[in-house]
């Protein structure tokens, strides 16, 4: 019964590194630039989130404030790609990498700024509510968390695979000359992408600062998130998910049976076997470079 | 524009291209060594550890800008040479002449292990294997408590040469000295990486590993080579870092160190020796330039003097952003075009400086 | 005695055959062309034979002993050097250093006494450069020297590729489209250059190219390839009059090579 309910929980927190890792591939995928900000962008948005919604600041409805969230990400995204990435064609992938790091730091410092370093939670009708089943201790925001995350994928699902949006989106990634040639206008796709992975990092920090505190250096946990999504593939949705996943659930149980200590190393340690083993993560198709 | 009339292939193999280039060198030299003389005791320590980011920093560029090899773990090795050598000293009572290169080789050595499985991952993998063996190495730290103090930390002995003492409270002086000798040999060996047959390979692997290969070099073996040396350079920095902090612990070491030493050599200009100590002024005295500006904001503006937190890793990622949407050749590279358009004004080209752009090359099916 | 010897050679991508029992060798001292349209298998002969890529079957021999044990580094300390299609130059060092790479065979210092930059290697530095010099002499590359790659026009990329596959002093030189991209006049050069590169250095050639008029100026023997097979081989005026190499011509829609 111990174990279930350690399950859950890493589900859950397993759910928000996977909806972080999502961001990642979804940029990467369509852009082949690798977003090391998509923690921070995660940050910001629970940041604004609370301080839209929780009483010390504006005291907005939870309801009102979720909708302005996901517009407000979902423009730092666009313009995030719109100003900067853009202008980053023809760099290095490692420039890129670079460039999303120090964007990360300047996020860390205007969310300092703005709404201080003490961590603080989201005032979200969810939190704090639990219920008794069967003899476990439940939180509701956990559940909130999968179910959430849930949605989200099939919702992604039907919006690549039924939308014109979308298919011009998968078009883009898949092949940018054919798709500039097909009337696609790629840049503005590519802009679009980034809102997308704006808005889903967005809702990433709304679920983690219900569930727990957040602070401006929460971003960091990105780096976990980017190793579940290495896990699964850099190229693959449902691979990032099911890496984020791998790596919730482990840590609870690794800090179980192992001890804090290991526990903390847990998912480096598969991220490096993973490397070193299968470089391209557990769902990526890769092909060397032709001479 | 300056004309260089050779004469014989050594010209090409010295160090220096020309007489005045080598001119500007010795007297940048000789500034530093009369620095004791012209700044006071808290400027000598701030430059003392310029000296040290700049040793860390030609560690990283040997990799990153003449390798073409990306690492965001380089704390990880920077930890290795601080321990090694703090160990060396404590635990087989050897002097700092034997413990320092000894605790460079010990850090190349855990370099090439760790670079024999991670040099074969490509650009971006590589960089998460290293970053996530950076984090490795900070719970690594603690877990050896019984050698490395854990998160109580360690504290150097005082460096002892022959007797005598080096502090940085103490003896500030002899230390800035020291660590510039250092410095000082450790650009020396770079030099002669550069212009020597290890160099053009490593080059060489960054540029083309297909054409690389084909001329034989051994894939791997250059890349682990490039890894180890890199390691190498960076655990005589921790070393260096070590004595100079007069304490350290695993958050000395942490990923933001890692990331920060790659951002700054990218500020200072990747590819460029000279890059690893303009990106390595930056860090050392961008905290410096801050403080100072609040106060002259103060003394101007009247009010209290109110701190910021984070603004200097804020306003240091800016920087970063800036230089490398304006400049992805960093500040050394910007003074270049700057020299070479007042050496050949007015026949300077906008073109001239002008790369093969590098599109994102990954190795996606499709 | 041949020299390059390929034996039943096959290598399937996926379901696509890409070089189907292919066999041919190359004698010393001679210049050996291999033509065909597009897709034909050329450049992907030159990759088996520089090893990177497996054959599924066959034996490629140089000078009598297997290649197919070795790795891909090896392949230039056997003497054989190459050239690639799209130019693979390294593109941030200057026309010198690239050549210089092309020593890297003949390396006899080790990394140690680099770091230390003994006397030795300043020694082994001045022969390198001298070797160099030479090739630089040989191809009039003078101007370029101290010029960095990303800087240089197509022809003299061209050129400065063929320099640092010389600068291996190989046995044996694979040009891959030598001519491609350039004008009447330096294709005119190149020809000369490839009957050099075999009377006064003694260099086999093997190259691929489309041009018949460089093909048939130079090279003693021709193999015509097609859809990764081999269509027919002997002298250049024997392989253009051959039926089933006109019709692999002017029966697909690629009729560059036909001029």
């Amino acid at each position: 019964m111990d174990a279930l309910q350690l399950l859950i929980s890493g589900l859950a927190n397993g759910c928000v590194y996977g909806l972080i890792a999502m961001g990642f591939v979804l940029i990467y995928k369509a852009t082949e630039a690798v977003n090391f900000a998509q923690g921070d962008m995660m940050m910001l948005g629970a940041f604004v989130a609370l301080g839209l919604t929780n009483t010390d600041y504006m005291g907005l409805s939870f309801y009102v404030a979720v909708p302005i969230t996901l517009a407000v990400m979902g423009l730092v995204g666009y313009l995030m790609d719109a100003v900067l990435l853009r202008r980053m064609a023809g760099q290095s992938q490692i420039a890129v990498v670079i460039l999303t790091i120090a964007l990360g730091f300047v996020a860390r410092f205007a969310a300092g700024a703005i709404w201080g370093h003490e961590p603080q939670s989201l005032e979200s009708p969810m939190a704090g509510l639990d219920f008794r089943f069967a003899g476990l201790f439940l939180g509701m925001d956990e559940f909130f968390v999968i179910i959430v995350t849930v949605l989200l994928t099939v919702g992604m699902y039907l919006f690549f695979a039924k939308t014109k949006l979308g298919l011009a989106m998968q078009a883009a990634s898949q092949n940018q000359m054919a798709a500039y040639y097909m009337g696609i206008s790629v840049k503005r796709i590519h802009s679009m992408i980034w809102a997308l992975a704006g808005v889903v990092a967005a809702i990433a920090g709304i679920l983690f600062a219900s569930k727990g505190s957040i602070d401006p250096s929460t971003g960091l946990l990105g780096i976990k998130a980017f190793a579940a999504a290495v896990i699964g593939g850099l190229g693959s949705l449902p691979g990032a998910l099911l890496g984020g996943v791998i790596i919730g659930i482990i840590e609870p149980f690794s800090a179980r049976y192992l001890g804090g200590d290991l526990a903390r190393l847990m998912p480096y340690i598969i991220l490096v076997l993973i490397l070193v083993f299968r470089p391209h993560g557990i769902l990526s198709q890769v092909q060397s470079k032709k001479v | 524009m300056r004309i260089v009339f050779k004469t014989s292939y050594d010209s090409d193999i010295r160090m220096f291209k020309h007489g005045w280039h080598a001119f500007w060198y010795m007297a940048l030299l000789a500034l530093a060594i009369a620095l004791p003389f012209l700044v006071g005791e808290f400027w000598l320590g701030e430059f003392t550890s310029m000296l040290i980011w700049s040793v860390a920093g030609m560690g990283l560029m040997l990799l990153v800008g003449h390798t073409g090899l990306a690492s965001l773990g380089h704390a990880a090795f920077l930890a290795v040479g601080a321990y090694a050598n703090v160990l060396l000293q404590q635990k087989l009572g050897l002097p700092f002449l034997v413990s320092l290169p000894l605790a460079g080789v010990i850090a190349g050595l855990v370099g090439m292990l760790i670079a024999i499985p991670t040099t074969k991952l490509h650009g971006i993998y590589m960089a998460i294997a290293t970053m996530a063996i950076s984090i490795l190495t900070e719970d690594i730290i603690v877990i050896l408590e019984p050698w490395t103090g854990g998160v109580a930390g360690v504290f150097p002995p005082d460096i002892e040469i022959f007797g005598y003492g080096f502090n940085r409270y103490l003896n500030i002086t002899g230390m800035y000295w020291l660590y510039l000798g250092i410095t000082v040999l450790i650009v020396l060996a770079y030099k002669n990486i550069l212009r020597s047959p290890l160099g053009r390979s490593f080059g060489a692997v960054r540029d083309s590993e297909i054409s690389a290969q084909a001329m034989g070099i051994n894939l791997p073996r250059t890349r682990t080579l490039a890894f180890a040396l890199s390691c190498a350079i960076t655990g005589i920095a921790g070393a260096m870092m070590g004595h100079f902090s007069g304490i350290f612990n695993n958050e000395t070491f942490n990923i933001v160190i890692s990331i920060t030493l790659l951002l700054m050599i990218v500020v200072g200009g990747i590819g460029f020796i000279q890059g690893a100590f303009i990106g390595a002024f930056i860090i050392t005295f961008l905290p410096l330039g801050i403080s100072f500006g609040r106060d002259a904001i103060v003394s101007i503006m009247g009010g209290g003097g109110m701190a910021i937190p984070g603004l200097e890793s804020g306003l240091f990622g800016a920087i970063v952003i800036a230089v490398i949407i304006f400049e992805p050749a960093g500040l050394y590279g910007r003074w270049l075009k700057i020299r070479t358009y007042f050496e050949l004004f007015p026949f300077y080209r906008r073109d001239m400086f002008k790369r093969q752009k590098s599109y994102l090359k990954t190795e996606r099916m499709r | 005695m041949s020299l390059l010897e390929l034996e039943n050679v096959t290598l399937r991508f996926g379901g696509l055959v890409a070089v189907n029992d292919v066999s041919f060798s190359v004698d010393e001292g001679e210049v050996f062309a291999l033509v065909g349209p597009n897709g034909a298998g050329k450049s992907t002969i030159f990759n088996l034979i520089s090893r990177f890529y497996d054959p599924a079957e066959g034996d490629i021999r140089f000078d009598g002993k297997s290649i197919l044990s070795l790795e891909k580094h090896e392949i230039a300390d056997l003497g054989i050097a190459r050239t690639f299609q799209n130019i693979e130059l390294f593109e941030q060092a200057t026309v010198l250093q690239n050549l210089l790479v092309g020593r890297h065979t003949h390396r006899k210092t080790n990394p140690f006494s680099e770091i230390l930059f003994l006397p030795s290697v300043r020694r082994a530095e001045r022969d390198h450069r001298a070797a160099v010099e030479n090739v630089i002499d040989f191809l009039d590359l003078q101007p370029y020297r101290e010029k960095y790659i990303a800087g240089l026009p197509y022809g003299v990329r061209k050129v400065v590729e063929m320099g640092r596959a010389l600068a291996i002093e190989p046995r044996l030189l694979l040009l891959d489209e030598p001519a491609s991209g350039l004008s009447v006049e330096e294709t005119q050069d190149v020809a000369f250059w490839i009957e050099d590169i075999r009377n006064l250095m003694g260099v086999t050639v093997l190259m691929v190219e489309h041009d018949m008029g460089l093909v048939s100026a130079v090279s003693d023997r021709v193999l015509a390839l097609a859809e990764g097979k081999k269509l027919a081989l002997g002298t250049p005026a024997e392989v253009q009059s051959d039926p089933a190499v006109i019709e692999a011509y002017l029966g697909s829609d690629d009729v560059e090579g036909a001029a």
